[in-house]
């Protein structure tokens, strides 16, 4: 949370800088750094921001939920729109991960998707389900119903998320990898070092970009108010 | 270019290109926000003038 209060702090431009060069190095890693994988060669590089985007949507959608927590509870002024605008960052990064997956899973396994894949079709449902958030928000009129109604959504599907992460634990083809278990990562040496700066990368980003947006939906609702005014 | 390196490109040309459209889907946003700041602006100045002519007649 500190950390999180500290960013916030941070001006966008540092934090737009910050993201690219964070970028730039993590590329860099992907493509000239990190060693082919033994299994499944050079198509194992998508799995850097695959996996990373996966864990940002993740984040996003978590972050979404506390927001709507925090208006649900201590009515924080504000904390409305900040849960709508992380819940529209996971979207736009589950898209990503939906994307990339069909593409890694084509080249791997010969299938652009497996309806059979519990773990494919959970993050289907909890990426649908985000997608639902959207129907329910503009359906009602702007005020603290729609307020309300969205934080109880957004609420609900934070208990998808621990679901769809542990289905690649429990399905039972185990056709997609699991690359973290209780005893930590499946892998070591530059192949982590090249995942967690992506990882932080795409975090950085994501955290960019929701502030962007956040920016720009608080300058719309100021303008709304003084045109009525 | 094998085919693993086309696919390779392929996923990380579909996120930058996400990225990309979200950009600009936010800079037009941004160019309609400046826009309607322009004409609050404008408002403004249009009702300071009025009342100031409405004083100066008065």
């Amino acid at each position: 949370m500190r950390v999180v209060s500290r960013l916030s702090r941070v001006p966008l431009p540092a934090l737009a800088v910050a993201s690219l060069v964070l970028m730039t190095v993590a590329l860099t890693l992907v493509f000239y750094v990190a060693p082919n994988d033994a299994d499944q060669g050079f198509s194992q590089r998508i799995f850097y921001f695959h996996v990373s985007i996966a864990f940002t949507a993740y984040a996003c959608f978590a972050a979404g939920a506390w927001k709507a927590l925090r208006h649900l509870w201590k009515r924080d002024p504000g904390a409305d729109l900040e849960s709508y605008v992380a819940v529209h960052q996971g979207v736009i990064f589950g898209t990503l991960v939906l994307l990339t997956g069909s593409i890694w899973a084509k080249i791997s396994w010969g299938h652009w998707w497996l309806w059979g894949e519990d773990e494919l079709v959970l993050f289907l449902v909890l990426f649908l389900f985000y997608c639902a958030y959207f129907m329910l928000r503009f359906s009602v009129d702007p005020g603290p119903q729609r307020a309300n109604f969205s934080a109880v959504y957004a609420l609900f599907g934070v208990v998808l998320i621990p679901v769809s992460f542990l289905a690649i634990r429990i399905a039972k083809s185990f056709v997609h990898p699991e690359v973290f278990t209780l005893h930590g990562p499946n892998f070591g040496g530059w192949i982590l070092v090249t995942y967690c700066v992506a990882q932080a990368a795409l975090l950085l980003l994501a955290y960019t970009l929701y502030r962007v947006e956040l920016t720009g939906k608080r300058l719309d609702a100021r303008i709304r108010e003084l045109r009525f005014a | 270019m094998t085919t693993a390196e086309k696919y390779v490109t392929a996923a990380y040309c579909v996120v930058f290109a996400g990225v990309l459209v979200y950009v600009v889907l936010i800079a037009l946003k941004l160019q309609r926000l400046e826009r309607e700041v322009g004409e609050l602006e404008r408002a403004a100045h249009k009702a300071a003038e009025d009342e100031r002519e409405t004083v100066e007649v008065g």
